[in-house]
């Protein structure tokens, strides 16, 4: 099976109004390549599920700066100013969610758990109309799942049945997004032949995988 | 020769770091910690983006590999990398022996308030309300004063919390204040300093230490 294809095609069904996650952590990670796809296709009203809106050039933030985002749910917003603009504005919805609660909101979402109990954010507003659950004489906050309709991703290293290899920083919420969204697209560093990588080696089992891109958009 | 206040209070909490700690440490000031470390006391960083062993750039910059706050960085050997998850499975599962933040206000019952001003600053919490509610020890790094003058230890916090009753010490230009049951005690003040200047410019209650001393490692 080969799952590499070209930019276009990996995205074609990517529609206004649809939920996308996006992995990286200030860009360090982020699908750069995919993401600019969504800039040329002009998709709008996305709710964009990402760690942080990176920087106005750069990563989630060109969607942000090109005013193709509804909603965004990430924990960081501080490296781009366009973002705490429109949402001081009140031309975007924001929805600040602590940077682990956000990883397992989305690990339950691709995991078919109900939700995850945090203790994190309890005694702030993050708590704000949340169940709060008791156990061993502990606070918790009952998080609900996260799922996608996209989720872009990136990798260092795929091969053409889509096992994923990652590098470094850069891997941060790809894993995890891989595997809560109806499709997953990941852009990869270097695509290799079935086989090339070591079954040991695999950091995310290519059936959960749609298409592969390479970096330079084409199909090989 | 006078000291800057971000380097006596880097070279307060380097003290607080025992040998073997894994430690977090926050964007700006609590990263100046390092430089200050006793010769017998090593420390692992962990680097909420996705690894342990955070050390400075050595070499080209890889692009695959920042610190939290996203400049290129280093990973020394016998680091390790791991995907969100495992980073704040770390955080929340105790793994942490300290983390070091900075504040806009602390308050007398160890709650903090760093990451956000209504209506004017929201930059986002991103891992500190994991990290506070996680690690076992929580050290405020702060300037004593904001801007102006504001006291920023105060009775009760009236900024949006990043976490309730979390923090263990507070380490500012003026002293070393713990958060106990009793209240906020000052047990360390810094050279130059009277107790009588840091209850003035504190607004919450100060219970002054009856073994009060001098800042230690300034």
């Amino acid at each position: 099976m080969n799952k590499v294809r070209k930019i276009d095609e990996a995205l074609a069904s990517v529609k206004s109004g649809m939920t996308v996650m996006i992995g990286g952590f200030l860009a360090v990670g982020t699908p750069l390549a995919l993401v600019d796809q969504l800039v040329k296709k002009q998709v709008q009203d996305l709710t964009v599920i990402a760690n942080d809106t990176a920087f106005p050039d750069q990563g989630i933030g060109k969607l942000v700066v090109n005013r193709q985002i509804k909603k965004a749910i990430v924990s960081h917003i501080g490296t781009n100013p366009e973002t705490g603009r429109q949402l001081l504005a009140g031309e975007l919805e924001v929805e600040l969610t602590p940077q682990g609660t956000l990883a397992e909101k989305i690990r339950a979402g691709g995991s078919g758990l109900g939700g995850i109990l945090t203790p994190t954010g309890v005694g702030t507003i993050v708590e704000e109309g949340k169940q709060k659950i008791s156990i061993a004489n502990r606070e918790y906050l009952l998080e609900l799942p996260l799922r996608a309709d996209v989720a872009l991703v990136y990798a260092h290293k795929a091969d053409k049945a889509g096992n994923l290899v990652f590098r470094r920083s850069a891997r941060n919420f790809n894993p995890v997004m891989a595997m809560a969204a109806d499709l997953v697209v990941a852009q990869v560093g270097e695509v290799v032949e079935v086989g090339d990588i070591d079954p040991d080696e695999v950091m995310v089992p290519g059936i959960v995988v749609d298409y592969v891109v390479t970096e330079q958009g084409g199909a090989i | 020769m006078a000291m800057n206040s971000k380097e006596l209070i880097a070279r307060r909490v380097a003290l607080e770091m025992k040998d073997g700690d894994v430690v977090n440490l926050g964007i700006g000031l609590p990263t100046l910690v390092t430089n200050y470390l006793p010769n017998d006391v090593s420390v692992t960083l962990h680097s909420e983006n996705g690894f342990v062993g955070l050390g400075p750039l050595a070499g080209p910059v890889d692009a695959d590999l920042v610190n939290a706050g996203g400049q290129p960085a280093g990973i020394l050997p016998g680091g390790a990398v791991f995907d969100s998850l495992m980073s704040f499975a770390l955080v929340r599962g105790g793994h942490l022996d300290v983390t070091v933040l900075g504040g806009l206000q602390v308050d007398e019952r160890g709650n903090l308030a760093n990451w956000m001003v209504p209506g004017k600053m929201v930059p986002g919490m991103g891992g500190a309300m994991d990290l506070v509610a996680g690690a076992r020890k929580v050290i405020v790094a702060m300037e004593h004063t904001a801007k102006g003058g504001a006291p920023k230890i105060l009775k009760q916090c009236d900024l949006p919390l990043t976490g309730k009753e979390v923090v263990s010490l507070i380490v500012t230009e003026l002293g070393v204040i713990r958060v106990t049951p009793a209240g906020l005690v000052l047990e360390e003040i810094a050279p130059g300093i009277t107790a009588e200047e840091v209850v003035s410019k504190t607004e919450a209650p100060l219970i002054v230490s009856e073994s009060l001393s001098p800042m230690k490692g300034v």
